[in-house]
C-alpha cells in the first residue's frame, strides 16, 4: 500500500533534458496510466519511479518518504518488464521466489505465497517449467506473479502486454484490472496503446516530448482534453483538427464556409476540434460543414466516412451510423451538437 | 534444421577438400604413424624395428620419470586453467562497468593473444630471470629468494603465469561476448526483486555464463595440456630437473631429443587416451549442469 509523489522530477541525458518536470501525487491503491507515443519519455518517468534511472532533478516520494537515493531494492516496489525479464534458468516457481528467498522468507511462506500467485493467474500446472517451455501469455502471467508474490507497495509495469497478439492483450488487460480490484495495490502502468490506457486507469497522464500534457481520469481526458497534443492523441479515429478564423461568433472554415458556432472566442485564429461522432448530418438550408466522401469504411456497427471540407484540402472523418447509405463521392453537411467543440490555441495548443 | 542440396556430387567435397587434406595430413597421419610405432622398437641407428607389442606402453607406464610428468601437467593444468579462467571471467565483469574507453580496454586485453607462446615464454622469462629480470630484483627485495633456475615450484610458477596470461585473452573475449548476450532488464529485474550486485551475479550471470564457462573450460583443458609447450620449451626447458616436465613436452624429450622413438610413441597415444577420456567426462558429467539459453 503506497502513494507516490512526483514533484517536479526532471531527466537529462548528456546535457539533454528529456523530462520536463513532472508534478503528480498517486493515491494508494489507484491505478495511474502513462501513456504516450513511442519517445515521449514514459518508460523513463517509470524506470525513474523504480530507480533503474537516476534522478537528475525533483524527488520521488513512496510512503512519504523521498527515496531519491534508495536503489530499487529498498524502495519496496516489483516491476513487469515489457520482455518480462524472466530468469531463463529457473523454473517459473523459482522465478516467483528468487526475490523472497533474497528476502530471506521462511520456506514455508514463501510456497504459500507462490502458490496463492499461482493459483489467481492460473499458473498451477507450469509451476516446475522453464520459461522457455511457456507461450507469451503465461511467460506474462510469470512475470506478473513474480511481482505479485512479493506483496509490494506499487507496482509498476512497463508496457506488460505488448508482446502478446490482440485477443491475448484483451485477456490480459481483463486479468489486469481484476488483480487490481482484488488487490487493491497501487499501480503505476506504461503503455503506448490508448484502448489499454482508457479500460484501465483510474487517471491517466498523457505524456508528449517529455511533458505531462494532462493528468486526469479517462473521462476528462476524452472529453475535455488539455491540448492539442491530448486531443489528437487519445481517441480513435482520431478527433478531428484544423484552423478557423473567428469573426463575429462565426468560425470561418477552411474552403470559406462560415459556420456559426456557440462558445467561440474573440476573433482571432483558433484550432477547431471536433470528434468524429460528434458529427451530424443536416439538412442542406442549416449551417453545417460540407464534406465530399473519399471513402466509407463500414464496420458494422457503425461505419467511418473519410472525406475532405469542400474546396480544401483538409482532410475530415466522420462516424456514420451502421445504417448508413453514404458512398464514397457523395457531400454530406454536417454539424456538431451544441457543446461538443474543442478549441485550442494556434500557438500553444493549449485548450481555451 | 534446414538442409541444403547440392546440385552436384562433386561439389561439396571440394568445397570440403581443403579442411579434410589438412586433417588428414597433420593430424590422422601423425595419428596412425604414432600408433603404429608405439608398438614398435627401433634399433639404436633407426636402420631397423621390430615388433614388441605392448612393451613400449608397459616401460612407459612404469618408469617413475613418466608418473612424474603426469602429476606435473595435472597440478600445470588445473593451475592455467582455473587463473586463466577466474582472471578471464574477473575482467572481463570490470570492463563491463567501464563507461569511457570501454574498446580501448578491450582491445589492449585482446593483445596478449597475439603473441607467440615461444615469444611469451621469452618475454616472461626476461621479466624474472634471475640474473638481469626486470622484475626478479624487486622480488628479492622483498626478501624472497627468488630463482626459477633452481627452484621447482618457482619455475612452476613462472611457467603457470606466461601460459595463463597468454590465455586469459582469449577467455576474455567469450566472457565478454558471454556477458554482453545476458539481457540488461534481466538485472534489472533481479535489482528489483531485492538482489545485491553480487548476488545477481552468483544467481543470474554465472549461471547464464555456463555453456561459455564449459566451452572454455574444455578448450582451456586442451590448452594447457598441448598448446604450452612453446613457453616450457622458452621458459625452463621442462627444468630444474623436471619439475615442469610435461606429458607433452616429455613425449618431445624422448622422441626428439633422446630418439627413443617407441616410447615416444606409445606415450603419444596414452596422452590422445587421456584428452579423449576428459573431453567425454566433461561433456558426460559437467555439461548436464549447464544452461543453454
Amino acid at each position: 500500500m503506497a502513494n507516490i509523489f512526483l514533484n517536479d522530477l526532471r531527466k537529462n541525458y548528456a546535457g539533454q533534458e528529456v523530462i520536463h518536470g513532472i508534478t503528480m501525487t498517486i493515491a494508494d491503491g489507484e491505478f495511474v496510466v502513462i501513456v504516450g507515443p513511442s519517445g515521449c519519455g514514459k518508460s523513463t518517468l517509470l524506470r525513474m519511479v523504480a530507480g533503474l534511472e537516476g534522478i537528475s532533478a525533483g524527488t520521488i516520494e513512496i510512503n512519504d518518504k523521498v527515496v531519491n537515493d534508495l536503489e530499487p531494492r529498498q524502495r519496496d516496489i516489483a516491476m513487469v518488464f515489457q520482455n518480462y525479464a524472466l530468469y531463463p534458468h529457473m523454473s517459473v516457481r523459482e522465478n516467483m521466489a528468487y526475490g523472497l528467498k533474497i528476502a530471506k522468507m521462511p520456506k514455508a511462506e514463501i510456497d504459500q505465497r507462490v502458490a496463492k500467485a499461482a493459483a489467481m493467474l492460473e499458473l498451477e500446472p507450469y509451476l516446475d517449467r522453464k520459461p522457455r517451455a511457456l507461450s507469451g501469455g503465461q511467460r506474462q502471467r510469470v512475470a506478473m506473479g513474480r511481482a505479485l508474490v512479493r506483496e509490494p507497495s506499487a507496482f509498476l509495469l512497463d508496457e506488460p502486454l505488448s508482446n502478446l497478439d490482440a485477443k491475448l492483450r484483451v485477456q490480459m488487460r481483463l486479468q489486469i484490472k481484476d488483480l487490481h480490484q482484488t488487490t487493491g495495490q497501487t499501480m503505476l502502468y506504461v503503455t503506448h496503446d490508448q484502448v489499454e490506457a482508457m479500460t484501465l486507469a483510474d487517471r491517466l497522464i498523457v505524456m508528449n516530448k517529455g511533458v505531462a500534457e494532462q493528468i486526469a481520469t479517462p473521462h476528462e481526458v476524452y472529453m475535455t482534453p488539455a491540448s492539442e497534443f491530448v486531443a489528437g492523441f487519445i481517441g480513435s479515429p482520431a478527433m478531428n483538427i484544423f484552423t478557423v478564423q473567428v469573426e463575429a461568433g462565426v468560425a470561418v472554415l477552411p474552403g470559406g464556409h462560415r459556420l456559426p458556432l456557440a462558445g467561440l472566442p474573440a476573433d482571432r485564429e483558433v484550432r477547431l476540434g471536433l470528434r468524429p461522432e460528434d458529427m451530424e448530418i443536416v439538412g442542406d438550408d442549416t449551417p453545417g460543414i460540407p464534406v465530399v466522401l473519399r471513402s466509407v469504411e463500414w464496420l458494422g456497427a457503425d461505419a467511418f466516412g473519410y472525406g475532405m471540407i469542400e474546396g480544401s484540402d483538409v482532410a475530415i472523418t466522420l462516424r456514420l451510423p451502421g445504417s448508413t447509405a453514404a458512398a464514397r463521392g457523395q457531400r454530406l453537411r454536417v454539424a456538431p451538437p451544441e457543446g461538443r467543440l474543442h478549441l485550442f490555441a494556434s500557438d500553444t495548443g493549449k485548450r481555451l | 534444421m534446414r538442409r541444403t542440396v547440392f546440385p552436384h556430387k562433386l561439389l561439396p567435397w571440394l568445397l570440403l577438400a581443403p579442411q579434410l587434406a589438412i586433417t588428414l595430413i597433420f593430424f590422422y597421419w601423425p595419428a596412425a604413424q604414432a600408433f603404429r610405432q608405439s608398438v614398435l622398437r627401433e634399433d639404436p641407428f633407426g636402420l631397423s624395428s621390430t615388433f614388441v607389442g605392448l612393451a613400449n606402453f608397459r616401460k612407459v607406464l612404469n618408469d617413475p620419470a613418466y608418473l612424474n610428468a603426469a602429476q606435473v601437467t595435472v597440478v600445470f593444468s588445473l593451475l592455467v586453467a582455473f587463473f586463466a579462467m577466474t582472471i578471464a571471467l574477473f575482467l572481463a565483469v570490470q570492463v563491463e562497468k567501464i563507461v569511457r574507453g570501454k574498446g580501448f580496454y578491450r582491445t589492449l586485453m585482446i593483445w596478449p593473444y597475439a603473441v607467440a607462446p615461444a615469444i611469451a615464454g621469452m618475454l616472461w622469462l626476461f621479466m624474472f630471470n634471475p640474473s638481469f629480470g626486470t622484475l626478479a630484483w624487486p622480488l628479492r627485495q622483498l626478501g624472497i629468494a627468488w630463482n626459477p633456475l633452481l627452484d621447482g615450484e618457482q619455475a612452476m610458477a613462472l611457467v603457470v603465469a606466461a601460459a595463463t596470461w597468454k590465455q586469459i585473452s582469449y577467455n576474455f573475449l567469450f566472457f565478454v561476448a558471454g556477458l554482453q548476450a545476458i539481457p540488461k532488464s534481466l538485472l534489472e529485474a533481479a535489482a528489483i526483486d531485492g538482489a545485491s550486485r553480487r548476488h545477481a551475479f552468483w544467481t543470474i550471470v554465472f549461471p547464464l555464463l555456463t555453456p561459455t564457462t564449459f566451452f572454455l573450460l574444455v578448450v582451456n583443458t586442451v590448452y594447457a595440456l598441448f598448446d604450452t609447450f612453446g613457453i616450457i620449451h622458452a621458459v625452463t626447458s621442462g627444468g630444474p630437473g623436471r619439475s615442469t616436465e610435461t606429458l607433452v613436452y616429455k613425449v618431445y624429450n624422448d622422441g626428439f631429443v633422446n630418439l627413443i622413438m617407441g616410447d615416444s610413441a606409445a606415450q603419444s597415444v596414452i596422452l590422445m587416451v587421456i584428452v579423449i577420456a576428459l573431453t567425454a567426462f566433461q561433456f558426460r558429467f559437467i555439461e548436464k549442469r549447464v544452461h543453454y539459453g
